[in-house]
């Protein structure tokens, strides 16, 4: 079927139509969370797909990270005497705040394009079209379970990131120094507080959710045509990292405001 | 409109009888895209169990109307009824129920392509129909298959499949829910002659069989032929001419010529 789009608007009042649609997109989420079956076989689909194919990815970031953090922080912390705080600087760096944000951007890079591309792909070969006709529930199907399931599924990465990250920095710490693991990652737990842990935590559930809706949204409402594929991919991505620093900027003010006082 | 009348004059009485009831009633439709009138004023009426094929050149809006039919599209004016109900005045749950009773064959077969053949003919039947029993939608899948010749392809993938062998399997998915009324959107377009006869004759035995009302949206003048008990031409968002496909065949109008000039 011939792509049309209903009417053609510029400027603001596309940029405005925009924020309404998601607003809709957004209620119609919620309601089909709660309304008629929950797909349970696949979300469990989508948590798999994205959490267990992505891991690999986020290890491999989270340990470099790491490591690179160990070598950068060393040469400053030795000039003043005091390497010996490298364990804990690392540990609150990375579990307040890299972590978080190096996970959900690479999230943002690998699930966020996989989604806007797989719905766009279904928009332009009818498949969401065929799925609305026949009587199901595409929302349901298809919007409810990934946005949840990247919603579960960014903070356990995030955890999982962390604790490789940790790993990598202690194999980074050993060539130049030594120290052994039970005294490391003695410091890294010591160092880390409930106020490091729960904020940090609790944003990843948010980055989570806006990487799931943005790649939801953008896929779900893509032109028909093939080259809409590619732009909902693109600005899926563009939009969900813009997200993940926006959520962190606000994360951080509530955090000072709640936390340290 | 004189060529109108010059057509239904020249028409004979639709193959099925008249009495037979209106499933769809379409009157005086208007739909536009922005400042582009794609319907201007359609008019038609199907009987139950009549096959209707709408000829038209590509872009005259004949897509569009089916998918008024289904609710996928609001029609900016004139009325538009299936089983007596306007489309336009459903709420989302009379129109689901609605569209329980209409199969859409999509141009592309629109299969889901992370699912394998089984997965794309279960899926009506537990998300739509609600059926639980396994025994019951293996006997479904299996009958609905082999109807289309397509038992052995149960476990492929759509990206395993020909293009004609995915047309067989969109429409083995639409008929397992046993709609009322099917509508086919160029069900051939993309294919070659062969397989094209195949599947026109394919959706001719499975109307017989599941007794269906068809609408079938083409410019396949073979898969007219085969299909059609009645034929609607469309141009300029009108319905210009409508007959049996050998009245229009015999047309002197200059538009239906163009239809059916290759045609011996």
């Amino acid at each position: 079927m011939a792509a049309v789009q209903e009417q053609e608007l510029t400027g603001w009042r596309k940029w405005f139509a925009g924020i309404g649609d998601q607003c809709v997109f957004f209620t119609s989420f919620l309601r089909n969370i709660f309304t008629g079956g929950f797909e349970w076989s696949e979300f469990v689909r989508q948590c798999y797909e994205i959490g267990y194919r992505s891991m690999m990815l986020v290890g491999i970031t989270s340990f470099i990270m790491g490591a690179v953090l160990i070598l950068q922080l060393r040469p400053s912390l030795v000039s003043f005497g005091e390497e010996s705080m490298l364990p804990t600087t690392l540990s609150v760096s990375l579990i307040r705040e890299i972590g978080p944000v190096i996970t959900a951007l690479i999230c943002s890079g690998k699930i966020a394009s996989s989604i806007g591309a797989e719905l766009g792909s279904m928009k332009v070969t009818e498949q969401i079209d065929a799925m609305e006709v026949s009587g199901a529930n595409p929302l349901q199907y298809l919007v409810v379970t990934r946005i949840l399931a990247v919603t579960c599924m960014v903070p356990l990465l995030t955890i999982i990131g962390d604790i490789i990250g940790l790993i990598g920095g202690f194999i980074a710490l050993n060539i130049t120094d030594s120290i052994s693991y039970v005294l490391y990652f003695h410091k890294c737990v010591a160092a880390i507080d409930f106020s490091d842990f729960l904020p940090a935590f609790v944003k990843t559930i948010f980055f989570g959710f806006a990487i799931g809706f943005v790649g939801c949204y953008k896929g779900y409402n893509s032109n028909k045509g093939t080259e809409s594929v590619g732009i909902a991919a693109n600005s899926a991505v563009v939009t969900a990292s813009l997200w993940v620093f926006v959520i962190d900027a606000i994360a951080v003010q509530i955090t000072s405001i709640l936390f340290y006082k | 409109m004189e060529e109108v009348k010059e057509h239904k004059a020249q028409s004979k009485a639709p193959a099925k009888s008249p009495k037979k009831e209106v499933v769809i009633a379409i009157k005086g439709l208007k739909k536009s895209f922005g400042k582009k009138e794609v319907l201007k004023d359609i008019n038609l009426e199907v009987h139950a169990g009549e096959n209707v094929v709408v000829l038209g050149k590509s872009g005259q809006g004949k897509s569009v109307t089916i998918q008024c039919i289904v609710g996928m599209l609001v029609p900016d004016g004139g009325s538009l009824k299936v089983f007596g109900d306007e489309v336009a005045d459903m709420n989302a749950e009379e129109l689901k129920h609605l569209r329980m009773k209409i199969g859409f064959l999509f141009q592309s077969g629109a299969l889901y392509d992370s699912m394998t053949v089984r997965e794309n003919l279960e899926f009506p039947l537990t998300r739509v129909l609600k059926l639980k029993d396994e025994h019951k939608i293996q006997e479904r899948i299996n009958e609905v298959l082999e109807g289309v010749g397509l038992i052995d392809a149960v476990d492929k993938l759509p990206s395993d499949l020909s293009g004609g062998m995915r047309k067989r399997i969109g429409l083995a998915r639409t008929l397992i829910i046993k709609p009322e009324i099917m509508l086919y959107d160029e069900p051939t377009t993309g294919l070659d002659p062969i397989t094209s006869r195949e599947i026109s004759e394919l959706i001719l035995s499975m109307q017989k069989k599941y007794k269906t009302t068809s609408i079938i949206i083409t410019h396949d003048m073979e898969c007219a032929r085969i299909t059609a008990d009645r034929v609607v031409i469309m141009n300029d968002g009108k319905y210009i001419a409508e007959g049996t496909f050998e009245t229009l065949h015999k047309s002197q109008d200059q538009i239906v010529k163009e239809f059916f000039k290759d045609i011996s």
